[in-house]
């Protein structure tokens, strides 16, 4: 810096050379910035009008705060490049300017009016749960979820698909990237129409979940003892995932959502399909099972249900989840097993499944859990002994 | 830590017992500050080691390492670890050690609880901790403790809740004492308004801890009777509301929140200045922003859960409370950089660490905008940007910030210079790797990933790898921060009374290092300039 220069002309001298540096810094900063972006993943466009609206107001609010970061970072910067003592800067005295105060608290106050105004649209818009053509209630429950079709009188539990879930056990060996879809499959989809207005009513059995499929642009919790509302219009078919996203245990990451839309006349067929499925079950229930037919079809719903806490081999993983057998034997007796099956035990994970599961599939996994690790137990579970799960 | 370095300072207060008495009776606020940063550097090591863990099984999809269980115990112990036993103690302990003597006081005002302040908390954590290695294990709900969730563990539950009890006494002890102090025991013409802004926000900040403390008291108490007593506060099918703990919880948490990160504004408007050679821009301004942002912190706390189903007009309100919180923040970084606008700045070690907290911690308030866009956090909620957010905000912000009160004052306390260079290699070490720790998650969360997952869909496996590599990066090179204490402690160039050529203010006038006992006679303040510098307030 010229000591001699008179005065006006250094500061002028300043000002180029600020702005001359600011530019440049700005450059980089921008180069920087186009960089981050390229290499991200940005938030899914979705399939709903809610979730493109979603995307849009995302999109909106990013570029603002990303401009507003580039300009302070330029500001910031262009200063730690240009008044350094090592250049002989001389330091400046001042230390207030209300006129620069109030520029830069008034302007931010209109950047976020421009933001709140969009974002209050979209808000009341998703807020408005009327209209609906059908309804569908979730329940939550560790770690899997149930479907209801109000109208059609349909419900099922939808869990994790069993290739993921044999994957995922620590040290399976099995390498996820050779499970199709892996943690982001279930056994049972929730089918639903496309163009069809459809309202959600979410609630929980056990502790808070929260049912959340990006593509549909939205997430909200499942509660005990609450309802929840939330709804959605597919604008196009396809497969659409998600995720539990509320931490709610052990298996918290391992209970997906898969949402099948299709159109309204195969959404159709697929209803007609389930409850002629639904009878068949009915009839099933009522006849005497072969203790072959039961140790089968409960390993299946044993790995499902009971293997997460109770661990594959039925040895628990003490003291917060009890072995079911030991030394050859299982470690209680049968109607203790079969009242904690149905009712749960309170002030521990282990919840009831008198209303989760079908008769038989409770009477095949305690059959399955009395006979798969012990030495002639013998002990089978009729499902006709279990009673409707609608008695209650 | 500092035995080397006060020992031969008590010269003229008697008999002052040593070795392991004199750390256990002291009410000495330089030795019970010393004791709060070690403890505080400690917990960050161990909170530290249990984040690698989470990183190492996230490394990859699949569960190579621990079982789920035990992850949620790590996040849910890291986070109350980190929260509980590193950051706050930290800032307590510069508080300890610094407002005294930046207020020209010869000690805190109440020193015996002082000393019970600090010695409940080795205690809690032991507690705390413990739960690691007892039969039901740790807490494994996540640090906020929701119920139903929260109430399924074990007994350890009862452990964790009185140990949470004894931070939150020792928490309001200390919070008594700075108020105390500050308020009592200025030196003469040291007006409010010519406090240094560490004292400002400390005082703030204080009023805060005293004022949400007990709420968190209030939630886990019940929290334990509902588990414990047969009570259902939370319990829907006994009449009570789960949800209910969620507004309790967080009209703590959030003002929390502004605990962990305004004495770090604080820290930063001191540095700033100093190695700027400038005034500090706007100080009224300044102090007034801390003051709004501490008020707007207690209506806000809905944000952290708009998805718990809450009124239209509720999610408005908290919607655009959220928003204005944007102001005054905005307020203190624009001024920081006035301050260093045509400043003649130099840039040591304290110094890089601040400009890296202005930066950095920008980054994480302007994720935070978005996250308040309702219709958008429905979106973001629960999944990694919202990690990414605070840890842009509690790390690179209050972390950063605590480190680089260290380099600022460590000369101080020691009476020798820190090694420069290694310091500067810890900046640049520390920044870079937090980055590539940090920035993936803001992909992995707009991805779809949620967060406390202990496994994950395989596309989400780059960026967790990335973010993986960036932890362990950063979380080793921690060490070097913890050798350049040691080696400054035990030796090097000694510091001069200033210090910093640009540094202003009371503690910079008495000798390096400070003396057991410092300003027995209180100093006249004549003017700003002996402060904060500002000539026209």
């Amino acid at each position: 810096m010229e000591r001699n220069a008179n005065l006006t002309g250094e500061s002028k001298m300043k000002r180029t050379n600020e702005m001359i540096v600011a530019v440049a810094v700005l450059a980089v900063i921008v180069v920087i910035t186009w960089g981050v972006f390229a290499v991200g993943d940005n938030m899914p466009r979705g399939v709903t009008q809610y979730s493109q609206d979603v995307y849009q107001l995302h999109n909106i609010v990013l570029g603002m705060v990303t401009v507003i970061g580039i300009l302070v970072f330029t500001a910031m910067f262009t200063s730690i490049v240009l008044h350094r003592r090592s250049k002989g800067y001389q330091a400046a005295k001042f230390s207030h300017s209300t006129r620069a105060e109030i520029i830069w608290t008034s302007i931010p106050v209109l950047i976020l009016v421009v933001m709140a105004v969009p974002a209050t649209r979209v808000l009341i818009d998703m807020e408005n749960t009327g209209g609906a053509e059908m309804n569908i209630k979730i329940t939550g429950y560790q770690w899997l979820w149930k479907y209801e079709y109000i109208e059609d009188d349909i419900s099922f539990f939808s869990a994790l698909d069993r290739e993921s879930n044999r994957a995922r056990q620590l040290g399976s060996g099995i390498n996820p990237r050779d499970v199709e879809n892996y943690l982001l499959e279930v056994d049972n989809r929730l089918v639903v129409p496309t163009n069809t207005r459809i309202r959600f009513l979410l609630t929980a059995d056990d502790v808070i979940h929260s049912w959340w499929v990006p593509e549909l642009g939205w997430k909200r919790d499942a509660i005990p003892g609450m309802v929840n509302e939330a709804w959605t219009l597919i604008e196009e078919e396809g497969v659409f995932r998600g995720q539990c996203a509320e931490l709610c245990g052990a298996d918290h990451g391992f209970m997906p959502i898969v949402v099948e839309a299709v159109s309204p006349e195969a959404f159709r067929a697929w209803v007609s399909e389930q409850r002629q499925g639904l009878a068949e079950a009915a009839h099933d229930n009522a006849r005497l099972w072969t203790r072959e037919e039961l140790m089968d079809r409960g390993h299946n719903v044993y790995q499902a249900q009971c293997a997460s806490c109770h661990q594959g081999d039925g040895s628990g993983l003490e003291p917060a989840f009890p072995a079911l057998v030991r030394d050859g034997a299982p470690t209680g007796d049968l109607e203790t097993h079969l009242y904690t099956v149905l009712n749960g035990r309170d002030g521990t994970a282990m919840a009831g499944f008198r209303d989760r599961l079908q008769p038989e599939d409770i009477a095949a996994a305690l059959t399955y859990a009395r006979n798969a690790w012990s030495e002639d137990a013998g002990e089978v579970v009729q499902p006709s002994s279990i009673g409707s799960p609608d008695r209650g | 830590m500092s035995n080397t370095t006060t020992a031969h300072h008590d010269d003229h207060h008697g008999e002052h017992p040593t070795g392991l008495a004199r750390w256990v009776f002291s009410t000495n606020h330089k030795e019970i500050g010393t004791l709060y940063l070690v403890f505080s550097l400690a917990m960050f090591l161990v909170g530290g080691a249990m984040a690698l863990v989470i990183r190492a099984e996230l490394f990859a999809p699949g569960l190579q390492l621990v079982n789920p269980e035990f992850f949620n115990q790590m996040t849910t112990m890291h986070a109350l670890v980190m929260i509980f036993g590193a950051v706050m103690p930290a800032f307590v302990g510069l508080a300890n050690w610094m407002v005294p003597m930046m207020i020209g006081a010869p000690d805190m005002a109440l020193p015996r609880m002082n000393n019970w302040s600090f010695w409940i908390l080795p205690f809690a954590f032991t507690m705390l901790l413990a739960t690691l290695f007892m039969p039901s294990g740790a807490p494994a709900a996540g640090w906020t403790l929701y119920p139903p969730l929260s109430l399924q563990g074990g007994n350890s539950l009862a452990f964790v809740i009185l140990a949470i009890h004894l931070m939150g006494i020792s928490s309001i002890m200390g919070a008594i004492n700075i108020i105390a102090t500050i308020l009592n025991m200025r030196a003469p013409g040291m007006t409010l308004l010519r406090m240094p802004l560490f004292v400002w926000t400390w005082l703030i900040t204080a009023f805060l801890l005293i004022a949400v403390m007990p709420v968190l008291a209030g939630a886990v108490t019940m929290l334990l009777t509902d588990r414990f007593f047969g009570t259902s506060f939370f319990n829907a099918a006994g009449g009570g509301d789960p949800v209910l703990y969620q507004h309790i919880f967080w009209f703590f948490g959030h003002p929390e929140v502004y605990i962990l990160i305004l004495p770090a504004f604080g820290i930063v408007s001191e540095i700033i200045p100093t190695f700027s050679r400038k005034p500090l821009f706007g100080y009224t301004s300044m102090v007034y922003a801390t003051a709004s942002i501490a008020f707007l912190s207690f209506i806000v706390w809905a944000h952290h859960m708009f998805t718990v189903g809450m009124p239209l007009g509720a999610m408005l309100f908290f919607m655009y409370a959220t928003m204005v919180i944007a102001v005054p923040t905005g307020v203190k970084i624009f001024n920081w950089i006035a301050t260093m606008w045509r400043g003649s700045m130099t840039f040591e070690t304290p110094m890089l660490f601040a400009l890296g907290f202005v930066v950095l911690f920008t980054i994480g308030g302007l994720s935070g905008v978005m996250l308040a866009i309702v219709p958008a956090n429905f979106q973001y909620h629960d999944t990694y940007f919202v990690v990414a957010h605070f840890h842009y905000v509690l790390v690179t912000g209050a972390v950063f910030a605590i480190m680089a009160a260290v380099y600022y004052w460590l000369p101080k306390w020691t009476g020798h210079m820190y090694d420069e260079k290694l310091g500067k290699i810890h900046f640049w070490w520390s920044t870079i790797w937090v980055n590539v720790l940090f920035f993936p998650q803001h992909y992995l969360g707009l991805a779809g990933m949620p967060r406390r997952i202990p496994d994950y869909a395989v596309q989400f496996t780059e960026f967790n790898m990335i973010s993986s590599i960036g932890g362990f990066m950063y979380g080793f090179g921690q060490l070097l921060f913890v050798y350049i204490i040691w080696k400054c402690v035990r030796g090097g160039e000694k510091a001069t009374a200033q210090v910093w050529e640009g540094a202003r203010g009371l503690e910079w006038t008495v000798p390096s290092p400070a003396p057991l006992h410092t300003f027995d006679t209180p100093p006249l303040v004549e003017d700003n300039v002996a402060v904060h510098r500002d000539r026209l307030t």
